[in-house]
């Protein structure tokens, strides 16, 4: 374990918050690469809290490790567009090229290769984490180049910086991405008119969230301004875990000032002094620059007191970085995860806007619109609502990976039609667009003329494309497996659900699926859309539906027969007793065809 | 009505890899096994000591699948009965004997057979006679269609009565609020 010293200067530097446990134990684990219990002792002991619920937060954030996971952890990115990349094979040769099996961690404590899911870098797959640095485009030659790195021990700190690259891609852009702001102006435009004003200004432009609900921004802001509350709380959801997407990543690379000044904004208008930025932990790389730009901005006036010259105008941000877990991008698990705990689904209502990061007022938005929050400060709500759709005002920013020429950022007014992202970005014979991720809608090609809006196709910001060349079962099998993976396992029906669906779809991978394993999947899907706890679990069954309708031969042409077939192999499952007993007579086999 | 004139429903009933518990909460009903007994006549069932079953209207099984014996008789039950239900926690989940599916199955008889101080000392019995284990136990549903399902370690003697009344009344059957408990 990391000595008492040690550990007692990580939590000091946390003041012993226990609102900060996620942040002590990820420090925790750099000393050894992951967390022996005698350090979860010592930390429970340190921070005066339960060792229990200690060892709970380190248990579900995938990216701890409560077990030896050696001194290299080598996680493969395995999102469809990954895979589609050629990860499988690499993962294949960086475990024989350093003679590991996947998942267990070599015995010489050096390495622990997996995979894990979507880390955006889907428009520079595949990507691969090492000890939580993003490496992309992997190739042979730059796994090999991985791979003998960690054979002679060299600690990651000295990788050559070519290895952690990693690219913007901006394709496409419009208002947002072209707009070239100087720091401080939107706050200073916001002070100017005042907080009220400001306020009207974002009402008036109808922008909706850009986290994938769509819920009126103005309306949000309003409510938690209303709110009463000993403090206010501005958030910022950086945790961007929907597969395919990858634009927050971006933003924040490149645009990260614009994302703070809507943060600051949303404070001045509803009251807040304290804001944080939920960095998905895949992001680590970012940590460091963003760390800058706060500093930067600090200096400059543009946080802490008297912010832009306004008396008593004081506001200042954290960044907290998460460790691998989608359901956190949920607001409400998101603010559990703030507050140094697992990250599962609060009851809704009470909302954020009332009951949020300690149960006070608190506005969760997503990075993207902060961003178009910012700029309406400066430019006003009518000039704002002037582009776009009716229902959906502004500008989108796209996430465009998988079968094209020029994956990558695009930027266009709501309303653009899946035709036109196709035509840029270099599509060519298209069989299939899954929209917004997993948890979106999968459409065909006769519904290419749809448009990317709230009204029609509502996105958070993927948008993967599938060729004819695809097998769209293999796409879905590899949602139905996210979801199953992702799932926090708080309620029943999405924790059993999520696995049962995966099982079906396994047992159709294999070829033997009957009629009766379809009609399983709708039967789950009603249950786990009516039963589950919280968005995860309503929307787990999407891909499965959305590709039945669209593509149902991929799925008929697994199945052997039209009734019924066991879920395992029956003859295969009396192996073990008919080694045991040496027995091979016709009562130590069980036939398939009866 | 004339009831006698209606044909009785047939019923077949099976343990496989349970513990009589359902059944013995089926007997459970009492006195209203009689009234049952004007509706029903049953087939292959412990109540009956018919070996094998004929055509039937219902099947009810409890307990789960651990042995190749286990998986003819639910087909057998399968092909015969119209309707057939898995009665109680073991034949919905596996239950209680699937606890041994977190053990390799070479491990488990080792221990029992050929390690463990017992009485027949010596070694894994491999007489054809006996019907060989399966590596996990299974669920019925896993091995056949399963058209309902009872849940309840056993069900309670209630619970066992409104299905079966609703059955024959044609209704779906439903359990509904206090019947179902799981703790
Ligand atoms: C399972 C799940 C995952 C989510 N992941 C994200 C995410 O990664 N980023 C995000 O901004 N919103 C995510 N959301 C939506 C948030 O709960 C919330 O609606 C959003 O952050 C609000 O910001 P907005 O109004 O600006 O969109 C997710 C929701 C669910 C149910
Ligand atoms: S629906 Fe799934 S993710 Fe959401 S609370 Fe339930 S188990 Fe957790
Ligand atoms: S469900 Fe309970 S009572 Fe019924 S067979 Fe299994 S263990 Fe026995």
């Amino acid at each position: 374990m990391g000595t008492h010293a040690e550990l007692e200067a990580i939590v000091d530097r946390y003041s012993g918050e226990s609102t900060a446990l996620l942040q002590i134990l990820r420090e925790a684990q750099e000393i050894e690469g992951w967390l022996p219990p005698a350090t979860l002792t010592c930390l429970a002991r340190l921070l005066e809290m339960p060792r229990a619920r200690v060892e709970g937060v380190a248990g579900f954030y995938s990216f701890l490790h409560i077990e030896r996971a050696g001194r290299y952890r080598v996680l493969f990115s395995d999102n469809i567009t990954d895979r589609m990349a050629g990860n499988s094979e690499l993962l294949d040769r960086f475990c024989n090229s350093l003679w590991l099996e996947r998942g267990k961690t070599s015995e010489d404590g050096l390495a622990l290769v997996d995979t894990t899911s979507c880390t955006g870098m889907c428009d520079q797959g595949p990507a691969m984490l090492v000890n939580g640095w993003a490496i992309p485009q992997l190739t042979p030659a730059r796994v090999d180049e991985v791979a003998e790195l960690i054979r002679s021990h060299t600690p990651v700190e000295d990788w050559p910086a070519a290895l952690f690259q990693i690219e913007d891609n901006i394709h496409r852009s419009d208002m947002l991405l072209d707009a070239s702001l100087e720091p401080g102006a939107a706050i200073r435009a916001a002070a100017t008119s005042g907080p009220l004003a400001t306020l009207e200004a974002i009402q008036c432009s109808n922008l909706r969230g850009r986290g994938g609900a769509g819920f009126a921004t103005g309306l949000k802001w309003q409510s938690c301004r209303n709110a009463t509350g000993d403090m206010h709380y501005v958030v910022c959801n950086a945790d961007e875990g929907e597969p395919g997407t990858f634009k927050d990543r971006v933003l924040l690379t490149r645009y990260a000032d614009l994302v703070f000044e809507g943060m600051t904004v949303c404070a001045f208008v509803i009251g807040a002094r304290k804001g944080f930025l939920y960095l998905r932990g895949e992001y680590r790389h970012l940590l460091a620059p963003l760390q800058e730009v706060l500093a930067r901005r600090r200096s400059d006036g543009l946080l802490g007191n008297d912010i832009c010259g306004q008396p008593g105008f004081e506001f200042d941000i954290d960044i907290h970085l998460g460790a691998g877990a989608y359901i956190c991008g949920e607001e409400s698990a998101l603010i559990e995860s703030l507050e140094g705990r697992r990250g599962i689904p609060r009851n809704r209502p009470p909302y954020p806007v009332t009951h949020g990061y300690l149960q006070q007022p608190t506005t969760v938005n997503n990075v993207e619109t902060f961003c178009a929050a910012a700029l309406i400060a400066l430019r006003g709500g009518e000039w704002y609502a002037g582009i776009g759709t009716g229902k959906s005002t502004g500008t989108k920013v796209l996430s465009v990976s998988g079968d094209c020429v020029r994956p990558g950022i695009y930027e266009y007014p709501f309303g653009v039609t899946v035709r036109q992202v196709l035509e840029d970005c270099g599509a060519q014979r298209t069989q299939a667009v899954q929209i917004s991720g997993p948890s979106g809608t999968c459409i065909d090609a006769t519904e290419f003329e749809r448009r990317i809006a709230f009204e029609d196709l509502p996105t958070a910001g993927a948008f993967m494309v599938f060729d004819e060349s695809r097998d769209i079962f293999e796409v879905a099998s590899n949602f139905v497996h996210f979801f199953a993976h992702e799932s926090c396992g708080f309620c029943t029906p999405c924790r059993v659900g999520t696995t049962l669906l995966r099982n079906v779809i396994d047992k159709l991978h294999k070829g033997k699926g009957s009629q009766h394993d379809l009609n399983q999947i709708f039967k789950l899907s009603r249950l786990l859309q009516s039963a589950s706890h919280c968005g995860l679990g309503h929307t787990a069954c999407n891909p499965l539906l959305d590709t039945i309708k669209r593509f149902r031969p991929a799925y008929e042409r697994r199945l052997e027969s039209l009734e019924f077939e066991p879920a395992f192999d029956l003859d295969g499952a009396l192996e073990r007793a008919r080694a045991m007993t040496g027995r091979d007579d016709a009562g130590a086999h069980l036939r398939t065809d009866e | 009505m004339n009831d006698a004139a209606q044909p009785k429903v047939r019923v077949a009933t099976t343990s496989l890899a349970g513990c009589f518990g359902c059944h013995m909460s089926f007997l459970d009903i009492d006195e209203r096994l009689f009234e049952l007994l004007e509706r029903i006549e049953f087939d292959r069932s412990p109540f009956t000591d018919i070996k094998h079953c004929g055509p039937c209207d219902v099947g009810l099984i409890e307990g789960g699948i651990c042995n190749a014996d286990n998986v003819h008789v639910l087909r057998e039950f399968r092909k015969n009965c119209k309707i057939l239900v898995a009665v109680g926690a073991c034949a919905v989940n596996g239950g209680l004997p699937a606890q041994r599916n977190h053990i390799d199955l070479g491990e488990c008889l080792e221990e029992v057979y050929v390690t463990e101080i017992s009485l027949a000392k010596g070694c894994i019995p491999n007489d054809p006679e006996l019907p060989l284990p399966l590596d996990k136990v299974h669920p019925l549903h896993e091995v056949v269609k399963i058209d309902y399902f009872l849940p309840g370690c056993p069900p309670t003697a209630d619970a066992i009565w409104k299905f079966l009344t609703d059955l024959l009344a044609g209704r779906t059957p439903h359990l509904g609020h206090g019947l179902i408990h799981y703790d």
